[in-house]
């Protein structure tokens, strides 16, 4: 038996909840047999995934939904063995190069321009060419982007590559320019509302209004957390009555709780304190980024507002260091110590401007 | 059994796989330019150009600006015309950044190549008289992502082969090709193309195409794309695979090309703003609470997480608010200034890959402090 998410998720387009607008677009689009590149781009959980799928199957009929993973090896310039997972249908084929780390590059190459370089050979295919759909896009690195730009022109009769991203701005333009760009937007509370009691429905059960708010608060416009979410409310309470709690992930609390030390006390002894935590967060493989953003949103909402400016601008400063840096732990801890010695200048009303 | 043995009816024997059907070639490739002359603005290059068709002298090549003015097309262009379709082939070397560049293939491939000393030729197929000179031409597309010990491998072959091969480096950022290989090559400098060049070109793409559009869509085709006429091309192209597959076939409009540019609604950017206490157009009606100067971190955050979850990219909301400080009527040159350096700091943030919620309430606050 599988998730809730996956079981009832819609397979064509006709199915799909919200933005009608966007899937009438689509169902056009897959109609018309002049298909472009397109980039999906979107926040988490929004339904680009969704969206690929059901125009796939628009384009190509049922045979899209056979799928097969491969597993293939590529070889670095300097000889190196990469191994990239490939979930591949007679029609289409799905890679995420950003698993090949720094040499997604060689991927992009080899790959598309096989595939580029062989016409569709089933006769009986709908359409001329075949779809190449690229995950996580905007974790390409740049010359991965540079190698996409030719290709993509030249090899526009056997191939469509459709690209799926978090956002747009860490593409090149050249890239931009040569694609469709479609922006999934996540879902408003009445969408995700008629999404959960259908779901509910289907599964055969009444959702009470107030659980599915109650959840749809919590999900800040994650569709696939939602569901989750109502699947594990639903298991741990059939009847979804009385006080229900939607159980944060333990990280969350964990992450929280790192907050509230931050508060309670400033001294270096709870820097230490905070580092082991932070080890542990680390370890058990939790981004940094995520980490600095949960914590930096309990503590913001525990300060004075005088200073809530403040540690959001030094959370952003850390985070981009973090990501041009090389070791993690030291722009979270420096962070945290900014932040308390903020929290400890703005009570005993020091000014601060000679310490920046 | 006999069954089995009739003559199968002959099912959809198609026509040759291997010729495009024009209907579905993208238009940028369809409309490239066949001559040099058809060339748009970039008048100052395509005049030394023209010169060395009828000399048949052509020194070394820099082609260098933003992407979309074209470059790629002029060469291209230029070598069909100097060699004609027959020649094309074994005369032009065409390299990009798709194709491995490292330094064994400048080694081997590119070397090969310009030591080859071409076949004299010069009756055509078609009956046209091509020019066809004694020598061959390599194009290097995108050659600023070539790596620099590649480009210093070319330096000498540049200058040995110089007899009979010509190169031609095709690039967005000049300074990232190296001094060694720039000064041995001639510059052309593309500039962005200006409103009309741009206009009369989409004119004549939509009229070939048989499309309806007015001056509205045009500007605003150009506005979004900024210069960047491939852009413009395949937005047009775009909205008009979308207006004419919608049931009935409407007309494109601006608002169209403006969704599928994925640029922010002004509805959305005014709001934001408004909320940053920066007074926009008195055009809209401001509701009481919208009143700017009152918003705390909570609403700003609020805001923000809005707008993100919109999903609209983080360097288009920023590029969209700097037009609208920064052409602000009432702010003063400090106020603009303040926000002038948050933005920059910004989008080298979001460059080198920043959280974009983070970033965007970053920017938010801090000009809510600059302005307020």
């Amino acid at each position: 038996m599988s998730l809730w998410v996956d079981q009832y998720r819609p397979r064509s387009l006709e199915e799909l909840h919200y933005h009608h607008e966007l899937s009438n677009r689509l169902r056009s689009l897959a109609s018309s047999g002049d298909f472009p590149h397109m980039l999906f781009y979107g926040p988490s959980g929004a339904g680009k995934k969704t969206r690929i799928t059901c125009t796939l199957k628009k384009l190509f009929g049922p045979g899209v939904e056979k799928l097969k993973i491969d597993q293939r090896i590529f070889l670095s310039p300097s000889k190196r063995k990469l191994e990239v997972n490939i979930v591949q249908s007679n029609f289409h084929i799905e890679i995420t190069p950003s698993e090949a780390g720094n040499y997604d590059r060689v991927v992009i190459q080899e790959l598309l321009k096989e595939i580029a370089q062989t016409q569709q050979v089933d006769l009986n295919a709908k359409q001329r060419f075949k779809v190449v759909i690229i995950n996580e896009a905007d974790s390409l690195s740049r010359d991965a982007q540079a190698a996409l730009r030719r290709t993509m022109e030249k090899y526009m009769s056997n191939m469509r590559i459709i690209l799926c991203a978090n956002s747009t701005s860490r593409l090149i333009a050249p890239i931009k320019s040569r694609c469709l760009l479609m922006r999934v937007a996540a879902p408003n509370a009445e969408d995700m509302q008629t999404v959960m009691q259908h779901v509910s429905k289907r599964v055969g059960f009444d959702l009470p209004p107030d659980v599915a708010l109650k959840i749809i608060e919590d999900s800040g416009g994650n569709l696939r957390k939602a569901i989750l979410c109502l699947e594990a409310l639903k298991m741990q309470s059939p009847d979804l009555s009385g006080a229900l709690t939607i159980a944060k992930p333990d990280w969350e609390t964990y992450c929280h709780k790192v907050a509230d030390l931050i508060i309670s006390e400033q001294s270096p002894a709870r820097v230490m304190e905070v580092r082991q935590k932070f080890y542990e967060l680390l370890s058990h493989c939790i981004p940094p980024a995520t980490i600095l953003k949960t914590v930096a949103d309990r503590v913001v909402e525990r300060v004075d507002d005088a200073i809530k400016a403040d540690v959001m601008h030094w959370a952003a400063i850390y985070e981009v260091r973090m990501r041009i840096g090389n070791k993690k732990i030291y722009h979270l801890e420096a962070w945290v110590v900014k932040v308390m010695s903020l929290y400890k200048h703005f009570f005993y009303g020091m000014d601060l401007t000679e310490f920046d | 059994m006999a069954s089995f043995f009739k003559p199968q009816p002959q099912t959809a024997k198609s026509t040759p796989k291997h010729v495009v059907d024009p209907a579905l070639q993208p238009w940028v490739e369809k409309y490239r330019p066949k001559t040099i002359d058809d060339v748009s603005a970039q008048d100052h290059t395509v005049a030394v150009l023209r010169k060395t068709l009828s000399s048949t002298n052509l020194p070394h090549m820099l082609f260098y600006g933003p992407p979309g003015t074209g470059k790629t097309s002029t060469i291209l262009a230029l070598a069909r015309q100097l060699f004609g379709p027959d020649n094309f082939r074994n005369r032009v070397l065409e390299l990009n950044a798709s194709d491995e560049r490292g330094i064994t293939i400048v080694r081997d491939k590119i070397k090969n190549f310009a030591r080859q000393t071409p076949r004299a030729q010069t009756v055509s197929s078609d009956g046209k008289e091509y020019p066809c000179p004694p020598y061959k031409i390599i194009i290097l597309d995108e050659a600023d992502s070539m790596t620099q010990d590649a480009q210093g491998a070319l330096r000498r072959i540049m200058e040995t082969y110089a007899r009979i091969t010509r190169f031609c480096l095709v690039c967005n950022y000049v300074t990232r090709i190296i001094e060694p290989l720039a000064s041995r090559c001639s510059k052309f400098r593309f500039t962005p193309l200006d409103h009309s060049s741009s206009s009369s070109r989409l004119a004549h793409i939509a009229s070939e195409e048989d499309i309806q559009i007015d001056d509205s869509v045009i500007s605003a085709l150009i506005s979004t794309s900024a210069g960047d006429l491939r852009r413009a091309i395949t937005y047009l192209q775009s909205a008009h695979r979308l207006s004419s597959s919608s049931e009935p076939p409407t007309l494109i409009t601006p608002q169209d090309i403006q969704e599928i540019a994925g640029v922010v609604p002004d509805v959305v950017i005014h709001r934001f703003v408004q909320t940053l206490g920066v007074e926009v157009g008195t055009d809209m009606q401001v509701d009481v609470e919208n009143k700017p100067g009152n918003a705390g971190f909570n609403r700003i955050r609020t805001e923000v997480r809005e707008i993100i979850r919109e999903g609209y990219s983080a360097s288009q909301i920023l590029l969209q608010v700097h037009d609208i400080v920064v052409s602000h009527p009432t702010l003063n040159a400090k106020q603009k200034s303040s926000c002038a350096i948050i933005f920059a700091e910004a989008d080298k943030a979001l460059c080198d890959g920043a959280d974009e919620e983070l970033w965007i309430l970053e920017v938010a606050l801090r000009v809510h402090k600059a302005v307020t």
